[in-house]
């Protein structure tokens, strides 16, 4: 079984703020790391090649600095990778993304099963995956918790909102999984040593590279929604700020005003 | 359309300046040289805070659609398996609200079997048209089935906006559809407004930082959104129905698909923390698994149900069920009382629109006191026994 997975960086923690006077954001410097939700889709598709043979490969969109989290997934057991990276795939949206990680994908050869994690960190929209499917017109499915192959289909069970639906689906496909379906192993410290910055693994697509020339797929051109402004969530005006004194009996006081006791 | 850096006003000064500015380290400045790599995210902010002139932004004429020919504001009933999912009801008030800014009428989607009843459900909260595609091979959730469906819809009626529920459910249709059409789709809005040219204007936290994004669809129809369950408010049913039913032909051809069902199981009947009228939330504040107790007996007292933050889920202290934010839950109590959370805006909008927010964490600056309406500044290890303690007595 061939499988792509889609992986992305993403800042090591959340706390970008709007700077209150200048209104720029401010971003602390920590490292970026792997989208957390995407271990789960490498170490679902590494467990399912040990089982059924086959090989792991994974596709990432980003900056250079991108390389990195496509390392770290070749010390964890992916045979290859691919960074999509050019500024004119810049302020991409949902759908600008998943269409140009088909071009990433394209290159990447055939393959029988597409996994994605739930959602980014960074971005949470959840929907990248979903449209990725509809450009490759291969059927899909989300929430997914296990997958086994079934002769030429995969069996999955997948988490609807009150309901668990064990289905058979056509290769190929794509399936994004949920999150806790699995504890993602650690990169090998052997495969590091072996692969070192991995060159020969991995690939650099740029706009040149990809088949589709036209401009306006890309980036903000191939953008349906665009930001219009951004700004700091609102705060509470009347707000009560409790400071010193018994503070235990001040917040009893509240809720028994408040009558919740 | 994109960024220009105008190569003769870049010199140290402005260089450097700009390569500081981007949130996102997208700017380099190397060897007398400015570049914009990969990173880029066009937040535009280098055009609007930057040196003058030195990075402008181009413009480029693009043909632009006939919003007129797309009209209703449209809600996917989230039917699956037959019941109507309770976000579609408050989709469907705020529906209504967008719709009178610009005189559209509030259409409902209905895929699904044996609608009868969902239909009649649907019109009692004030729809204008509900669009049924009925057959027995719809009666279950099926992606391809549902979005050939969806498509129909599109083509034919030409919806200006559709709002989605972002179940899971929705959260695996919209975007299928979306991409089938082209066009936008914003992800977990937690506020809309329209606007006299029928752009729906989607909010949202973005950038993944405490920041919120107004996203717009300028020049494409339909303008998909998804919208968590508890952000808006489910209207009252009208006095009189005054909407109507049309079914749609739904073709063979629509009903192939590549998944074949097993199995269906309902889900047992777990703790849903969004259902739940009080709640206690703790963060990483807490520094040990062993602490809970303490929190474990304040929500015993209070009749709350315990949430979390996203990173106690990952340091498997809870399960997932019990995460409130933009990965977790939505959630609306009537009381929350959160306890060392600092308010991470993925956080703070999955719970500010609970009726009252009593947050305690010894950080005064921490972010979570702009949304609390009262902040308890103070450790949470001697705020809360004590107040244990006073529970305790009052009983």
């Amino acid at each position: 079984m061939n499988i792509i997975v889609c992986i992305k960086q993403v800042p090591g923690t959340s706390n970008v703020n709007v700077d209150p006077v200048t209104g720029t954001l401010i971003r602390d410097g920590v490292a970026s790391k792997m989208n957390p939700y995407d271990l789960n889709a490498v170490e679902m598709a590494l467990k399912l090649v040990e089982e059924n043979g086959g090989e792991v490969k994974v596709v990432s969109m980003g900056p250079p600095a991108a390389l990195e989290v496509i390392r770290e997934a070749i010390y964890m057991g992916a045979s290859k990778g691919v960074l999509v990276s050019d500024r004119k795939f810049g302020g991409a949206d949902v759908l600008a993304t998943s269409y140009t990680l088909c071009s990433g994908i394209k290159a990447l050869g055939d393959y029988d099963l597409i996994l994605c994690g739930k959602q980014t960190t960074d971005g949470d929209t959840a929907q990248v995956g979903s449209e990725l499917a509809e450009h490759l017109d291969i059927p899909h499915a989300c929430y997914v918790k296990s997958i086994k192959q079934e002769g030429k289909k995969l069996e999955y069970v997948q988490n609807l909102d009150s309901k668990i639906v064990t289905a058979r689906i056509n290769m190929p496909c794509l399936m994004c999984v949920d999150s806790e379906i699995n504890t993602p192993r650690l990169p090998s410290f052997l495969k590091k040593k072996e692969n070192g910055d991995c060159q020969n693994k991995i690939q650099i697509l740029t706009f040149n590279d990809v088949e589709d020339k036209d401009e306006t797929h890309y980036g903000l051109k191939g953008s349906p929604t665009q930001v219009e402004r951004i700004f700091e969530p609102d705060k509470r005006k009347d707000k009560e700020m409790i400071t010193d004194g018994d503070l235990a009996k001040k917040t009893y006081d509240i809720l028994k005003s408040k009558k919740f006791i | 359309m994109g960024l220009k850096i105008n190569q003769n006003l870049v010199n140290d000064n402005t260089g450097k300046a700009l390569a500081d500015l981007c949130p996102f380290k997208a700017i380099s400045y190397e060897n007398g040289k400015l570049d914009i790599n990969a990173g880029c995210k066009l937040c535009k902010l280098c055009v609007r805070t930057g040196p003058s002139g030195v990075i402008t932004f181009e413009e480029e004429k693009v043909e632009l659609i006939n919003k007129d020919d797309y009209k209703g504001v449209c809600v996917y009933a989230d039917s699956d398996h037959g019941v109507i999912h309770k976000v579609t009801f408050e989709l469907i008030g705020k529906a209504i609200e967008l719709a009178a800014v610009i005189k559209h009428p509030v259409y409902a989607l209905l895929i699904g079997d044996n609608c009868k009843e969902n239909v009649n459900e649907l019109l009692s909260y004030g729809v204008d048209k509900v669009f049924v595609y009925e057959d027995k091979a719809l009666a279950d959730f099926d992606m391809e089935r549902y979005s050939n469906c969806f498509a129909d819809f599109i083509e034919n009626i030409k919806p200006s906006s559709i709002l989605v529920g972002a179940t899971n459910v929705g959260r695996c249709l919209a975007p299928r559809v979306a991409a089938r059409f082209h066009t936008g789709l914003t992800a977990d809005c937690t506020r809309l407004e329209m606007k006299e040219n029928t752009d729906l204007v989607q909010i949202r936290p973005a950038f993944g930082g405490n920041i919120m994004a107004q996203i717009i669809n300028p020049n494409h129809r339909p303008q998909f959104c998804t919208v968590r369950y508890k952000i808006f408010d489910a209207p009252k049913k009208v006095a009189e129905v005054k909407g109507e039913a049309e079914y749609r032909t739904v073709k063979p051809e629509w009903l192939k698909s590549n998944v074949e069902v097993v199995e269906i199981v309902e889900k047992p009947k777990e703790l849903d923390i969004s259902e739940s009228d009080v709640l206690v939330a703790v963060g990483r504040g807490i520094k040990t698994a062993e602490d809970l107790e303490m929190v474990k007996e304040l929500a015993d007292l209070l009749g709350a149900n315990i949430a979390c933050t996203r990173p106690l889920v990952e340091a498997n202290i809870f399960d997932a069920k019990h995460q409130i934010g933009l990965s977790g839950k939505t959630v609306k109590p009537k009381l929350i009382i959160t306890l060392g959370i600092s308010g991470a805006i993925q956080f703070v909008a999955g719970m500010k629109d609970s009726g009252c927010i009593i947050s305690v964490n010894s950080d005064p600056n921490a972010s979570i006191f702009d949304v609390a309406n009262y902040g308890i500044v103070g450790d949470i290890y001697k705020v809360v026994p004590e107040l244990i303690k006073k529970l305790k007595e009052a009983r």
